[in-house]
């Protein structure tokens, strides 16, 4: 989950990191009081949760409240990428002497954090890697052993950084190492890190994610931030569909027949588990069939929960049919996932023979599971009918 | 032979009075020769038993009434308490431990895995099913009851390993079909960080006798398949591998996750499109469909044959 | 006591019905809730969970052999049994 630059900048003070002063407003008045507070010049940035502010025109610079008011009114209407900003970020303008970089994330194949630094910020990291790969530190650190401020001055060091800047820098970038595992960060990141006239650092811009699953155990942090319960924070917004695919999930514990994400097709896809969705989808597009949406079923959901899930499928505009597919299951059972299946049409007014275009879940119980579905005239597969055969038959069934 | 396991794999269930653990329990006691599960861990629930497998409140009163070590451990215990229950395993001797929990924290994984490096365990997962060698044993839920997992697999050449668990069923069924069977079958865990990567096992089937070639099911996210194709370089190529990668629609969505939380694209690298292009270089083949697997296995058996 | 949902029906002899002990007892046993106590203290069928029956045979198990019956509907009421 992406956090907001100040929220970022939020975690980042409560780390014990200094930041440059200023602070969130939500209107073009609250812009005004903020730059008041900070005195003297200051920088409006949009709080969207994409890049590209700057050359959209999301950052703007003021000497006079007024003036910032001014501008946050119209950045505050400006849409970057598809994102209304949440707000703005009003902050003093800091007379940098030199930016710098400091970063953790994980290293999948290490399976350790990786600390990053660089004595050139305010770019993209990736490319300072990628061209000046010199000016970039790295150092894993141990996620079991406490972590020392020694493992931090190493990387400093390693791209020449020497004096009271290696001193100064140091506990800065321990707190970023330290706050990246006790928060559950997938990503923390300064940049620019500032060194001012006189020698003092300062967080510029910072950005943060947390790790999803982990969400639970930062509650309160995530209270105190305004973060809500229901803000997924995904590359896409939820749509009502998807919303409402949650809540067919949530209805009871067993089991997962939810993960729904919205396409605009006319085949209703019901499908698992993980693996197989993913292969099933990449299939029925394979084959010219034009998928309504993606979903998951899987570890042995209820007949409640499959049938909620197969009924909001059936009843998005433009579904013609639903193709109920799974890779052979083991522990979802194939006739409680027909029993859901077949009353979502009854229930809904339908032949299940005719909205059903396949069914094709081999696997736990598929004696019982074959049974419902003769008697309802559906037609079904089983394993000798491959996942792209029975996604080239749903495709076909409904024509694009 | 086989890889991990063999009919002689002592394990713990840890969490085994838990409603899916019961099954599990059974089903791995039913197949094959009969697993040896010679002890399960639930706090609190100490001098119960499931399916006649005595039950501990900790794993040195398991190890104790065992009599000496225990091999590994399936842990299926709730994400939170997840880690101490791994570090309990690995600090009572278990070598190899199967963690079937999802939505386990990044940071506790790590955690995990670097425990069980520092005391030469092992960890398969998490988020995965487990093990199995066809008609001997299986450690986990992997391919079901054990009536459903003798229809799915069967012993024989190939090498499985998967970062989904339902498609290591689908995949080995499939070859299974076709006369190919399976030396061991590894779901390796869908998650961002997981014990065991495909390089990392790569080795252990190298070194065995009854494995002539490895299929392995990938998808987007995350850079195992790369330290594969790097391996691959840097091993002599010794196992003709066929790969299968699933999610190639994630590449126009960069930034959602679907399937697996290791699904998420952060990086041009972590793209499907990018991944074949690696394996391929590698000399690894990539089926654009599972039931082209076994002829292409096949036919590279063939090749190292005439070779 | 007959309650039919689409897939599956349950039959529970009406002497066994007004038995508290065995409403107490298919209570306990049934995974998917499919019986209750009801207010006189005799077995209940929860309407909405009948089709959640998952086949374990554990209610025929939990009273007098032959008083509780499954009935598959999707193949012409054939009786569960073990």
């Amino acid at each position: 989950m992406r956090f907001y630059e100040y929220e970022s900048k939020e975690i980042v003070r409560r780390a014990g990191i200094p930041t440059s002063k200023g602070g969130f407003a939500k209107t073009a008045q609250e812009a005004r009081a903020r730059a008041e507070e900070v005195g003297g010049p200051v920088v409006i940035k949009s709080q969207v949760l994409t890049g590209g502010r700057m050359k959209a025109g999301g950052v703007q610079f003021a000497d006079a409240p007024d003036e910032a008011a001014e501008h946050a009114a119209r950045i505050l209407e400006l849409e970057i990428n598809g994102h209304m900003p949440r707000g703005v970020l009003v902050d003093g303008r800091v007379e940098v002497a030199q930016e710098y970089y400091a970063g953790v994330v994980w290293d999948g194949l290490r399976k350790q954090p990786v600390m990053l630094f660089s004595d050139m910020g305010g770019i993209d990291i990736e490319e300072v890697a990628e061209r000046h790969p010199d000016h970039v530190g790295r150092g894993h650190f141990s996620n079991v052993l406490p972590f020392s401020d020694f493992q931090a001055k190493q990387v400093i060091a390693s791209v020449g950084v020497t004096g009271r800047a290696l001193t100064r820098l140091t506990p800065i970038l321990t707190r970023l190492a330290r706050l990246f595992v006790q928060r559950d960060m997938t990503l923390a990141e300064i940049n620019p890190l500032a060194q001012l006239a006189d020698g003092s650092f300062v967080a510029v811009d910072a950005h943060m994610e947390m790790e999803n699953e982990a969400r639970g155990r930062h509650a309160e942090l995530l209270a105190d931030l305004g973060v809500g319960e229901e803000e997924t924070r995904e590359a896409r917004e939820a749509t009502p569909f998807e919303i409402a695919g949650e809540e067919v999930d949530a209805q009871d514990h067993r089991g997962v027949a939810g993960n729904v994400t919205e396409f605009d097709g006319n085949l209703g896809l019901v499908i698992g588990a993980g693996g197989g969705s993913l292969t099933l989808f990449d299939a029925v597009r394979a084959h010219g069939g034009k998928p309504a949406n993606y979903c998951e079923i899987g570890g042995n959901p209820s007949v409640a929960k499959a049938c909620g899930l197969a009924k909001l499928v059936l009843q998005k505009p433009g579904v013609e049919k639903i193709a109920v597919m799974m890779s052979i299951v083991s522990n979802t059972r194939v006739d409680i996932v027909a029993r859901g299946v077949i009353k979502a049409c009854v229930e809904l007014g339908y032949e299940p023979a005719d909205k059903i275009a396949i069914f094709r879940i081999p696997g736990a119980w598929e004696e019982e599971g074959f049974k419902i579905l003769e008697r309802y005239g559906v037609p079904y597969a089983d394993r000798t009918v491959s996942l792209n055969e029975a996604a080239k038959r749903a495709a076909e069934a409904v024509p694009a | 032979m086989s890889i991990l396991v063999d009919a002689g794999t002592t394990f713990i269930v840890q969490g085994i009075t838990g409603r899916e653990a019961v099954n599990l329990t059974r089903e791995c006691l039913d197949y094959g020769v009969g697993a040896s599960i010679v002890g399960g861990v639930t706090p609190g629930r100490k001098g119960r038993d499931v399916h006649g497998v005595p039950v501990f409140d900790t794993v040195a009163q398991a190890v104790e009434h065992h009599g000496g070590p225990i091999d590994g451990s399936v842990v299926t215990v709730p994400p939170a308490f997840t880690k101490d229950a791994v570090f309990e395993a690995i600090a009572g001797g278990v070598k190899l431990v199967v963690i079937v929990t999802e939505r386990i924290p990044r940071a506790d994984v790590a955690a995990m895995v670097e425990f069980a490096a520092m005391h030469d365990a092992r960890i398969i997962g998490p988020n995965c099913l487990g093990i199995i060698v066809p008609d001997v044993i299986k450690m986990g839920g992997i391919g079901g009851p054990a009536k459903d997992a003798a229809k799915a697999y069967s012993p024989g050449p190939v090498g499985v390993m998967s970062r989904s668990g339902g498609m290591t069923t689908e995949i080995s069924s499939t070859l299974t079909a076709a006369g190919l069977g399976q030396s061991t079958a590894v779901s390796i865990g869908g998650d961002a960080i997981i014990g065991s990567t495909y390089a990392e096992l790569m080795a252990l089937f190298a070194a065995d006798g009854q494995t002539e070639a490895i299929v392995i099911y990938t998808e987007p996210g995350g850079r195992m398949e790369a330290q594969l194709a790097q391996w691959v370089a840097e091993n002599g190529d010794p196992l003709p591998i066929v790969a299968f990668m699933a999610g190639r629609f994630m590449d126009e969505m960069p930034g959602m996750s679907f399937g697996h939380a290791g699904t998420i694209v952060e990086g041009k690298e972590d793209t499907a499109s990018e991944k074949i292009a690696r394996l391929a270089a590698a000399g690894i083949v990539v089926a654009e469909r599972i039931e082209e697997i076994p002829d292409l296995v096949r036919s590279k058996l063939a090749e190292r044959t005439a070779a | 006591m007959r309650q039919d949902a689409l897939f599956i029906g349950i039959e529970v002899d009406d002497e066994i019905a007004r038995n508290k002990e065995v409403a107490v007892k298919l209570a306990e046993v049934c995974p998917v809730d499919i019986y209750a106590q009801g207010e006189d203290g005799g077995v209940r069928i929860v309407d909405a969970n009948v089709d959640e029956c998952v086949l374990c045979e554990l209610c025929l198990d939990a009273a007098p052999n032959g008083t509780v019956r499954v009935l598959k509907l999707y193949e012409d009421g054939a009786v569960l049994s073990h």
